[in-house]
């Protein structure tokens, strides 16, 4: 498992007439941690979703390491490389945490005994272990966002999306899973990208962050310069402190 | 691993036992129970084996369907007017038979999956293809048309035109509810199986995890609707008569739903223990109706129980049954 790289070419997608993205483009290479921050509403779940294949940009591309990828089926962009975990987390509730990330595993596995295998590994490295008999449904929010990473990084992805996963999170809580974020990338080269409002993990972990505002991209840079960067101070961040 | 460590996979050795116990019991029932009682035992054969193929598309995919008479009425129809007119044995024609329905069901679930109809409206669309169905029926010269189609009652044992009486029939009914349970235990146990009951959950994060959605649900329309073909064929054959108005009914259609629903929708054993439960309750209350003799009280009285059973089990019976007999764990 290594990254891919991710580019975006003025990708474009409105809904009955409201431009909801427009004229995106940027590109995350192999192995980075990329952050996509905005106010909300501002088109960074939609961005996801033309990159996860929910649904195709009216205008401009997406690709993985030079292949098109706009376009095709959800399954088929997971097939690509690209696991994905969703804003408004979504569980199989009715199934146990175990079987939940099985369910991902069997998409590079041969066999269901082969998958159990890899998602019990894949459990104990996000902490799930004692979890993994209770039914999904049981699991408080913290251990649902944790269960969406699990159940995506047992795809086996070269990039990873993951969509507000410390929303909810107690700080020391964000901390844990900024450090397993981290180290999973040290270690497998896996390339990331984030869309975050928790500041303390997106200055912790992104080396480059994309500011998208009203469906437009209006600032692209390091942590640092963005949390400087005027135009964001005036739309997103305010003029408080920023760690 | 092999297919029998497959479906014997973690099953407890005291389950093995009692349905090995079971099996034994019900190969021997012909020889002991009278008239009366083998043709209630048929009725929970039967359905328990509809529910089961029934139970794949509800229980494991997630997709209602309130129109299952149409494969049941296609496969009785076809098996039998190829044994009618030209004299085609049903076991050859339950091929076609079970090709009609597959088909009819891959046009059901392609109109509605590919357009992403769910829940109510994927339902009202196989109700609405059982029904033209029907009205077709009415008026084919060939199926009979609105005044049926006879098979003649013969006295002797014939098993290669699958004639003969209740035994025969009961240990075809029998053969196939066992192996519709092996299929389905089979299939759960497999990658598709595990993709259906991700669907169930919620499809689209499950496409998000690389399940071809549609793919797998027509895989589910497809099996359920070929499975249910053969009840028809042995429906056809075991009543010898076939009427647009009973064979695509929506109270069949009904009826295929019910030992699944009251035995515990997605288990391998709801469909045999609601069938239990229904039939059972069915005979009791017939019996019931005579004593009062009131006439429609039967319905009234099984309505009622069935009301309760959805009110306080309504998980189904079979789960609660599991847990009090302490076999629970993995609902299965």
């Amino acid at each position: 498992m290594s990254g891919a790289r991710l580019d975006l070419d003025g990708v474009g997608k409105s809904f009955r007439g409201l431009r909801a993205v427009h004229d995106v483009s940027f590109s995350v290479p192999a192995g980075a941690i990329h952050a996509l921050i905005g106010p909300n509403g501002a088109g960074k779940t939609t961005i996801f979703n033309m990159i996860a294949g929910v649904f195709a940009p009216d205008a401009g591309s997406v690709s993985l390491d030079g292949q098109l990828i706009s376009g095709l089926r959800p399954d088929r962009v997971c097939d690509a490389g690209v696991g994905r975990t969703f804003q408004l987390v979504k569980p199989f509730k009715g199934l146990s945490v175990l079987e939940n990330v099985t369910i991902g595993a069997l998409h590079r596995k041969r066999s269901l005994a082969e998958a159990r295998d890899s998602a019990a590994a894949i459990l104990d490295r996000l902490g799930l272990q004692d979890r993994r008999h209770q039914l999904a449904e049981s699991l408080t929010l913290p251990d649902r966002k944790r269960l969406e990473v699990a159940r995506a990084l047992a795809t086996g992805p070269t990039l990873l999306l993951l969509d507000e996963v410390m929303a909810g999170l107690r700080p020391t809580e964000v901390d844990v899973m900024v450090a397993f974020l981290r180290e999973l990338n040290r270690q497998s080269g896996l390339t990331i990208l984030l869309i975050e409002h928790v500041m303390r993990a997106v200055m912790a972990l992104a080396t480059e962050v994309v500011v998208v505002s009203y469906g437009e991209k209006i600032a692209q840079g390091t942590p640092q310069e963005i949390s400087r960067h005027q135009a964001v101070l005036d739309v997103y961040l305010g003029e408080a402190e920023v760690e | 691993m092999s297919l029998a460590r497959r479906l014997i996979a973690d099953a407890p050795p005291r389950t093995l036992w009692s349905l090995a116990v079971l099996l034994v019991l019900l190969l021997l029932a012909p020889m002991v129970l009278g008239k009366y009682w083998l043709s209630v035992l048929i009725l929970i054969l039967y359905f328990a084996y509809v529910g089961q193929a029934w139970n794949i598309m509800m229980g494991f995919a997630g997709q209602l369907s309130l129109g299952h008479a149409l494969y049941a009425g296609l496969g009785g129809y076809i098996a039998a007017g190829l044994f009618f007119h030209y004299g085609v044995g049903p076991w050859a024609g339950l091929f076609a038979a079970i090709a009609a329905a597959v088909l009819a069901g891959a046009i059901v679930g392609y109109l509605g999956f590919r357009f992403s109809l769910a829940g109510v409206y994927f339902a009202l669309l196989t109700i609405a293809f059982s029904e033209f169905t029907r009205i077709a029926f009415d008026h084919w010269t060939w199926a009979g048309g609105s005044g049926g189609l006879f098979l003649k009652v013969e006295s002797g044992i014939d098993i290669a035109n699958l004639r003969g009486g209740p035994p025969l029939f009961y240990y075809v009914i029998l053969a196939l509810a066992v192996g519709a349970f092996l299929l389905c235990r089979a299939l759960l146990e497999s990658r598709l199986g595990r993709y259906w009951l991700a669907i169930r959950e919620d499809a689209e994060a499950a496409q998000a995890v690389g399940v071809p959605v549609l793919r797998c649900k027509l895989a589910a329309i497809m099996i359920s609707a070929g499975l249910t073909a053969l009840a028809g064929v042995w429906n056809a054959f075991y009543y010898n008569n076939l009427f647009p108005e009973t064979a695509f009914a929506m109270g069949r259609s009904i009826e295929i739903t019910l030992a699944p629903i009251i035995g515990g929708l997605g288990t391998l054993f709801g469909p045999f223990v609601g069938a239990v439960v229904l039939t059972g309750l069915g005979e009791a209350f017939t019996d019931l109706g005579e004593a009062f003799g009131i006439p429609g009280i039967k319905q009234i009285f099984y309505g009622l129980a069935l009301l309760a059973i959805v009110i306080w089990r309504p998980a189904g019976v079979w789960p609660w049954l599991a847990g009090k007999l302490g076999v629970a764990g993995r609902p299965s």
